[in-house]
C-alpha cells in the first residue's frame, strides 16, 4: 500500500524522537518579518531553512516541501534561483541523479488519441527546438492563502509564493506538431516524475486547453534566468504557462498527451478551481467549467509594497520612497498608484523597467511625511484591460486568488 | 536536571539538520494514533501551521479528504481519534 519512500520517511522516527521534540522547537530559527496577518500556527511553526542548493526559504512544510521566499527578494525584479519559492502536493520526488530526471536518460513521452505520431523526445531533441526565452512570474494559486479572512485550509501562504524569471526551452506548439496534433485535440495533459506516497493518492496531473498550448509564449523550459532549472523547481524540464497560475507549471515533465475529451483527473476536476463568474477573467478553461465552478487560469492583477515594510521608523518632514512590483496575468501593468490615506485618495506612482507583459513591474512613489504619527500606505494596480485590485477579499473555498491592495503601516516620528 | 540540560545543548545545535523529526505535535490523547497514521504520507507542520483556527467540522471535512480524495488507509475508529485530537489541540 505505501511505496518505500513513504515508509522512510514515515511516522517511527517521529515517535522515538518524542522527548526531546519541544525543546528542539524552541531552537530553531525564528523568521523575520512574518506577516502578523497570518495564523498563529505560521508564527509558531515556519522557520528558515534551506533546501539542497536553495537559500534559507520560510519553511511552511517538509514533506512535501512547501518553501516560501522571504520578500526582502522582491526588491529586484528577476528572483534568483536558489530563492526561488518550491510548492509541492505529494511527496514522492525522485532524486536529481534519477535516471527519470538525469538529462542522459529523460525521455518525454507524447501520447493520445489526438497526437498523429506518438513519439519519445530526449533533452538533447528538446534543445534542438528553436529555443525562446520570456521572463513570467511564476505564482502559486494560493499565494497569501494564509492572509484569508477567514482563515482557509491549506498552506498557509504569506506574500512569498511566487516568483520571477527568465525562462529558456522549446515552444510547446512546436513540440505538439512534431507529434503529429491533431485539429480535435481539445485539451492537452501534463505529468512529471515526481508522485504519491500512497498509490491511491491521486497523482498531479494536469490539462490545459489546445488553444493555451498553442500560444507563442507557452514553453518547455530546461533553463531558468540562465543556469539550470534547480531540483525543487522541476529540474530537467518544466512546464511554462506565463499569465496562468503555478498549478499548471508542471515540474519534471515527463509526459504529454493530446486528447479530444475533457481529461478527468482529479487535479482538474476536483482542485483548483473557482466558483464560475466570480472573479473577471479573460481567458477562461471551457472544456472544464461547470455551472458552479470552473478551473482557476489567468493570474489576477496584483502587487506588493516592498519597502518601506510595516512598522518602519520615517522621520517627520522628510521625503520618503515607497517601492514594490506590480503583476498581473499578462496584459502588463498600465498604472500602480499609492494612497496616503487609508485609500480614500490615490496618487500615480512612477512604473519601472518593463520586462514584458508577463514580468513584475516595479514602482516607486516619493511622498512628504507632513506629520508625526502612524502613516499606513496602500498600494493598487491596474492593467492594461482596465482591471484593477480588489479592496475587499473575494472569499471562495480554497483560498486562491488574494488581491487585495496591500497596505503598510509606518512610524512617522 | 542533568538529562535537561544536555538535551539543551543538543537542541542548540540541532536546528540546520533537524528536519521534521523535530516537530512536536502537543502531548496529548490521541497523538500516537495520528502519528501512525498521517506522518506516512505528510509532515505534521502542515497541522501546525493550520492552526489554531480550524473548528471540529473544518478538521473533520480535512481527515475525511484524506481518506476519501487521497485514499489515507485510515479506520473509521482512527480518524475519530484523529479528528478529536486536532479539534482539542489545533483547533479553535
Amino acid at each position: 500500500m505505501l511505496s518505500r519512500r513513504a515508509l522512510i520517511g514515515g511516522g517511527a522516527g517521529l515517535v522515538a524522537a518524542a522527548g526531546m521534540r519541544a525543546l528542539v522547537d524552541e531552537a530553531h530559527a525564528a523568521v523575520p518579518d512574518l506577516n502578523p496577518g497570518l495564523p498563529g500556527g505560521v508564527h509558531d511553526a515556519a522557520t528558515l531553512e534551506a533546501l539542497p542548493n536553495k537559500a534559507p526559504l520560510i519553511k511552511l512544510s517538509y514533506r512535501p516541501p512547501n518553501y516560501e521566499t522571504p520578500v526582502s527578494y522582491f526588491d529586484n525584479i528577476i528572483t534568483p534561483n536558489d530563492a526561488f519559492f518550491v510548492r509541492y502536493h505529494l511527496s514522492d520526488i525522485p532524486e536529481t541523479n534519477d535516471p527519470k530526471l538525469d538529462p542522459k536518460t529523460w525521455r518525454l513521452k507524447l501520447s493520445g488519441d489526438s497526437f498523429d505520431k506518438p513519439l519519445e523526445l530526449s533533452f538533447d531533441d528538446l534543445k534542438a527546438f528553436e529555443p525562446v526565452e520570456i521572463t513570467a512570474v511564476c505564482q502559486c494559486a494560493g499565494n497569501r492563502r494564509g492572509l484569508f479572512q477567514p482563515h482557509v485550509p491549506g498552506v498557509q501562504w504569506g506574500a512569498g509564493a511566487m516568483g520571477n524569471a527568465r525562462w529558456k526551452g522549446a515552444k510547446l506548439k512546436d513540440v505538439l506538431a512534431r507529434g503529429g496534433l491533431k485539429k480535435e485535440a481539445l485539451e492537452i495533459v501534463f505529468d512529471g516524475a515526481d508522485g504519491p506516497p500512497v498509490e491511491k493518492t491521486p497523482d498531479f496531473v494536469k490539462s490545459i486547453p489546445a488553444w493555451k498550448a498553442m500560444e507563442d509564449t507557452v514553453i518547455l523550459a530546461y533553463e531558468m534566468n540562465g543556469a539550470p532549472l534547480p531540483h525543487f523547481n522541476g529540474f530537467p524540464v518544466r512546464l511554462i504557462v506565463p499569465g496562468w497560475t503555478a498549478t499548471y507549471w508542471v515540474k519534471h515533465l515527463t509526459s504529454i498527451e493530446a486528447v479530444a475529451q475533457p481529461f478527468q483527473g482529479f487535479w482538474m476536476k476536483g482542485a483548483y478551481r473557482i466558483p464560475t463568474n466570480k472573479f473577471p477573467l479573460v481567458q477562461r478553461f471551457l472544456s472544464q467549467e461547470t455551472e458552479a465552478n470552473t478551473p482557476i487560469t489567468e493570474m489576477m492583477v496584483n502587487s506588493l509594497i516592498t519597502s518601506p515594510t510595516d512598522g518602519a521608523l520615517l522621520p517627520v518632514g522628510k521625503t520618503a520612497q515607497a517601492k514594490g512590483i506590480a503583476w498581473d496575468g499578462g496584459y502588463g501593468i498600465a498604472a500602480v498608484e499609492v494612497s496616503l490615506d487609508g485609500g480614500r485618495t490615490f496618487d500615480s506612482a512612477l512604473l519601472g523597467e518593463d520586462r514584458g507583459r508577463f514580468s513584475f513591474r516595479p514602482w516607486m512613489y516619493e511622498f512628504k511625511t507632513t506629520a508625526a504619527g502612524p502613516l499606513t500606505l496602500v498600494a493598487r494596480a491596474r492593467n492594461a484591460v482596465g482591471q484593477t485590485q480588489t479592496s475587499a477579499l473575494i472569499s471562495n473555498p480554497a483560498g486562491y486568488h488574494n488581491n487585495l491592495v496591500p497596505r503598510v503601516t509606518v512610524d512617522v516620528r | 536536571m542533568r538529562t535537561t540540560a544536555i538535551l539543551i545543548v543538543l537542541a542548540a545545535s540541532l536546528p540546520a539538520m533537524a528536519g521534521e523529526d523535530a516537530i512536536a505535535l502537543k502531548d496529548a490523547p490521541g497523538r500516537d494514533v495520528l502519528l501512525n497514521n498521517c506522518a506516512a504520507c505528510h509532515s505534521l507542520d502542515y497541522i501546525q501551521t493550520n492552526s489554531p483556527f480550524p473548528t471540529q467540522k473544518v478538521w473533520d471535512a480535512e481527515v475525511t479528504k484524506m481518506i476519501k480524495v487521497f485514499g489515507a488507509p485510515i479506520g473509521d475508529a482512527d480518524a475519530k481519534i484523529i479528528i478529536d485530537y486536532l479539534a482539542k489541540n489545533y483547533g479553535s
